[in-house]
């Protein structure tokens, strides 16, 4: 049967990759691509790299980093951060990604999340979704880094997204982003419940038996962590056989 | 004349399958083409896909590139992957319409309520790493490949070949849906050999020297 994915997730920024608490204070976590190698040895289903400050001089850095590990990472890789319009889409499909994030702009243009479905195909178009609760069973979605309040319900927006086309949706929890606490996993149900694609988990991971919690409880299909893979807590294997042991279905 | 001919109609992105073959294949050259001659003179043909299989059909014969995928599947070591196999098929129900012809049988959608044994949805599309089953073993481009090994899929319509002879493997979601088919010269897999690390590159290298009589 079809295994839950675990995928490490690499924030970049000026070539480096970094983390940081509830999208601010960030620490440098070392190289990208030596990062990626790591991952991909020990057993990372998919990675996923978030461009988190998109800025135009690190644009040309991210391509590089992205071509790179193409050239030796043959696993699914996904990018985001700064995609808005499609030919930034096309751009980073030709650098090697497999997959373009798309965040803030599919709120400001939700056209070009279908153009870009139709264009590439839905497969290749995952929208990323910062939620934050405005009450219990409730939540919002952010942009710019979680720093704008939309107001559009974060669980209308995604079955507004999967109309649309796209393939996937790769949810975060504000507030539990960088907290170590858990994903928010109410969230995580509630979202993936609604929809017929899949829903990546993430936002809080702290220990393995959150990666565990996130797919017998949230129901995701995939669950993204960043922290306690990059500073050696854990390893992606120690995360599967932690995760097989009980009794998920993993790729070992 | 290159070694290997990527078809390429348009359709996406092949960089992660030249990548791919670049890396098992270091000395072969190797070009991603839409030049129905360029098809028509290499010694291996890969025929990818993404997308929805209607635009692949409409891109595929707005290239003139049709002829050239037809005489390669009859005739050189040929590799579909992913709508790249679902095309060879007579009909598919994405967009009802009719395929390559290839092969005897055709192209059908997931179901829409689908749950695995503790009762959760199964999303579609069939997404991550699957085990891949084998139903006959000795075909050379699985070789070095353990049995159920896992690959990369991506899809929510998958082949039901007329003919079982045709069925190389099998994978379940959560019932088995055939994801490699096989036939003289031509091989071709629903899953991503090009994204499924060391099992898809070892599929990928038998392919680059396969002699298929």
């Amino acid at each position: 049967m079809l295994a839950k994915r675990i995928i490490p997730c690499l924030d970049v920024t000026a070539g480096r990759v970094v983390k940081g608490v509830s999208f601010v204070e960030l620490r440098d976590a070392g190289d990208p691509v030596e990062i990626a190698r790591r991952y991909d040895e020990q057993g990372a289903d998919e990675l996923t790299f978030l461009d988190i400050t998109a800025s135009s001089d690190d644009r040309g850095i991210l391509f590089r980093i992205i071509e790179q590990v193409a050239e030796q990472v043959f696993i699914p890789l996904t990018v985001g951060g700064g995609v808005r319009q499609v030919e930034d889409v096309r751009n980073l499909l030709n650098a090697g990604a497999d997959k373009v994030s798309i965040n803030t702009s599919a709120v400001m243009n939700p056209q070009l999340v279908a153009d870009a479905a139709a264009r590439y195909g839905s497969q290749c178009i995952v929208v990323a979704i910062d939620a934050k609760q405005v009450v219990p069973g409730k939540w919002e979605v952010f942009t710019h880094g979680g720093r704008k309040a939309t107001g559009l319900d974060a669980v209308e927006w995604a079955r507004k997204m999967q109309g649309l086309g796209a393939g996937e949706i790769l949810l975060t929890s504000m507030d539990r982003d960088g907290t170590k606490s858990g994903f928010d996993l109410a969230l995580t149900r509630t979202v993936t419940d609604a929809l017929e694609i899949p829903v990546i988990a993430s936002g809080g991971v702290g220990n393995l038996q959150h990666l565990v919690d996130g797919v017998k409880l949230g129901g995701a299909d995939a669950v993204l962590a960043a922290s306690i893979f990059h500073y050696g807590e854990y390893t992606v294997q120690q995360a599967k056989q932690y995760m097989a042991q009980q009794g998920i279905e993993v790729r070992l | 004349m290159v070694d290997i001919a990527v078809v390429d109609y348009g359709m996406g992105n092949l960089r992660s399958v030249q990548q791919a073959l670049r890396t098992v294949a270091p000395g072969a050259s190797i070009a991603v083409t839409d030049d129905p001659h360029e098809v028509a003179q290499a010694a291996r043909v890969v025929f990818p896909g993404q997308g929805a299989m209607p635009d692949c059909m409409r891109e595929l014969d707005a290239r003139g590139l049709r002829a050239a995928v037809l005489q390669a599947a009859r005739s050189k070591p040929f590799l579909g992957i992913c709508i790249g196999l679902q095309m060879l098929f007579e009909h598919s129900a994405e967009g009802n319409i009719p395929g390559l012809g290839v092969l005897p049988g055709k192209v059908v959608r997931f179901a829409s309520n689908l749950h695995d044994e503790q009762g959760n949805k199964l999303k579609v599309p069939h997404m991550g790493w699957n085990q891949v089953h084998r139903n006959i073993d000795g075909h050379p481009l699985w070789q070095g490949i353990p049995q159920d090994a896992r690959f990369y899929f991506v899809h929510s319509y998958y082949v039901q070949p007329q003919d079982n002879v045709l069925v190389q493997a099998t994978s379940c979601y959560p019932q088995p849906f055939t994801c490699a088919v096989a036939r003289d010269n031509l091989f071709a897999v629903q899953f991503h050999p090009e994204k499924s690390q060391s099992a898809g590159l070892t599929l990928l290298r038998n392919f680059v020297k396969w002699n298929p009589v």
